[in-house]
């Protein structure tokens, strides 16, 4: 089929119920290859689940998800991500203890294979270090290659995270908010960054912040209590009085 | 380097120990201090509380009793013969273990432990309330007597090193760097595409391996193996051990054991002998409340800051 070579991710029928609560229902959508697609919603709506069945870090009660038009509805999260599928998390996901190199070298290692052999010095990794380096870079972490990362302040955290996301080379990018919580300055540089990564990728992220909203994704869906809402461009999206109503209540 | 250092002159000073000390009582600290080290490699490294080390530690103990006394294996083989069945003992309590996470952890490896020291009690092998006794210590490479307590303290700082630089070189492998990163943020391990269980087992057999070897090597010191080192209290004092030298510090365990052994070893003869529970009780929680990060971890905070 043609549809499964211009879309990389369609779910179909993804329901996720908690004891009767049903926190997403039927979720069918299409994520175009190459683009940045825009998970949006009122508190409460479901983005954060959706992204957890996507990446199964919940089992969907039912549903498909396909990936480039393969079924991964059975695969385990850790087989999704070596697939290509690599996501973020809502709080900063980094390894705290170890230096900002090292974040990136856990996830350069895995594809040399080494990552059980306990008798081997780590020395054998030190080949990922210009690798490493080059990817800290990217995202202005030259300087703090050596810093243990739990000193790093919170934007720093994000952007390394962004950079040991690439260190994958993934297909596709899940993006859980990836700037909350984040001053402005902050704010611009993530944004930046994430158009820049998006060459030959695609993100899907789920974000608040309308403005980083409207000037990356070129398409937005909008859920609102588990459901879709709408899909459309920023434009069409934002003059949707539904969507208006969804976020701030009805007009009286 | 200034570790490296560190380590050559704890070695310097561990081959001319016996001079000054008693070789039984070092032997003992040896063999506790390899116990700790291998604990801290699955709580300090992995972030897994085992409650249930003792039953590597005493299972071990008693498979080399067992391999030594009537199948008269040489005292080396019959050592790894028992650290390889506690590896097997720690795979099957691992698979099923490694499932849960915090505090179900400690229960499941708790529970197991507690079955492993039923088997011991009503095995006949395992000679029940008597023990296992007169193990022979043998020959070491067929060669050395060990009967003499010098060679036997050699012998046992050989595999207490040996099983020390195998837990070094672990932490500080591939491999121990994803261990790092899964204790620090599994998920995210999980979501580079690791199959963090799997790493987990690994981490959880080698601990017990090497738990093994530290009680199989102290069955054939004492020629010895009873049911204490298979009991629960065994499991606690191996966390107390641990927290009080230095949770994840490679030195920190064995410091601690020592300083565990000695007292026992003190106090078991002055006033206070029906007290010691209550004074480790009490050190236990002097250490938990104002230096958390152990003995090690408090000397290397200082150090760092000065520096």
């Amino acid at each position: 089929m043609s549809q499964t070579e211009d879309y990389i991710l369609q779910p179909r029928g993804l329901t996720k119920e908690f004891k009767g609560f049903t926190a997403v229902s039927a979720v069918d959508r299409n994520i175009r290859r190459h683009s940045i697609h825009a998970l949006i919603g009122p508190n409460g709506a479901g983005k954060t689940t959706v992204f957890n069945l996507l990446t199964k870090f919940l089992v969907p009660t039912s549903g498909k998800i396909s990936f480039n038009g393969r079924d991964i509805t059975a695969a385990k999260s850790a087989e999704i991500a070596r697939m290509g599928v690599i996501r973020s998390f809502q709080i900063s996901a980094v390894f705290p203890h170890l230096t900002a190199r090292d974040n990136v070298v856990v996830a350069l290692q895995r594809k040399l294979g080494l990552s059980f052999q306990f008798w081997r010095s780590e020395r054998v990794l030190h080949r990922l270090h210009d690798r490493a380096d080059e990817l800290l870079g990217m995202v202005g972490l030259e300087h703090f290659a050596g810093a243990t990362v739990a000193d790093l302040p919170y934007g720093r955290k994000r952007a390394l995270e962004i950079a040991t996301t690439l260190a994958l080379e993934p297909e596709l990018m899940l993006l859980d908010e990836p700037t909350q919580g984040m001053g402005r300055e902050d704010v611009e540089l993530v944004t930046q960054l994430i158009r820049k990564v998006s060459a030959n990728r695609t993100i899907l992220m789920v974000e608040h912040n309308l403005g980083v909203v409207s000037t990356l994704c070129d398409r937005i869906t909008v859920l609102q209590r588990g459901a879709v809402l709408t899909e459309g461009s920023y434009a069409e999206v934002s003059a949707d009085p539904r969507v208006k109503e969804a976020y701030m209540g009805k007009a009286a | 380097m200034k570790t490296s250092a560190g380590y050559l002159l704890a070695l310097a000073a561990l081959l001319v120990a016996p001079l000054a000390f008693y070789p039984i009582l070092l032997m003992k600290l040896l063999c506790f201090a390899l116990f700790a080290s291998a604990f801290n490699l699955i709580l300090g490294f992995g972030g897994l509380l085992s409650f249930g080390h003792a039953a590597f530690f005493g299972g071990a103990a008693y498979f080399t009793g067992h391999a030594l006394k009537v199948w008269g294996l040489p005292t080396e083989m019959g050592i790894l013969f028992g650290a390889g069945l506690a590896g097997l003992m720690g795979l099957a309590i691992g698979q099923l273990a490694i499932r849960r996470q915090g505090i179900y952890f400690a229960m499941i490896t708790l529970a197991m432990a507690q079955m492993a020291y039923f088997f011991f009690v009503s095995s006949p092998f395992t000679g029940g309330e008597n023990g296992l006794q007169g193990i022979p210590r043998g020959k070491a490479l067929g060669v050395f007597d060990l009967q003499d307590d010098l060679t036997m303290y050699y012998f046992v700082l050989a595999i207490c090193v040996a099983g020390f630089l195998l837990i070094v070189r672990t932490v500080h492998s591939p491999f121990g760097q994803v261990l790092a990163a899964i204790r620090d943020n599994e998920n995210r391990a999980r979501s580079l595409g690791y199959d963090v269980e799997r790493y987990k087992l690994l981490a959880f057999v080698l601990s017990a391996t090497l738990a093994g070897a530290a009680g199989a090597t102290k069955s054939v010191v004492f020629q010895l193996a009873s049911l204490s080192d298979a009991h629960w209290h065994m499991s606690g004092e191996v966390v107390l051990m641990t927290l009080l030298g230095g949770l994840g510090t490679l030195a920190g365990p064995a410091v601690g054991s020592a300083v565990i052994v000695t007292l026992q070893n003190k106090l078991a003869t002055g006033v206070l002998a029906a007290w010691v529970p209550v004074v480790l009780g009490v050190i236990f929680v002097a250490c938990v409340l104002t230096f958390r990060r152990g003995i090690v971890g408090e000397l290397r905070a200082i150090w760092r800051k000065s520096f």
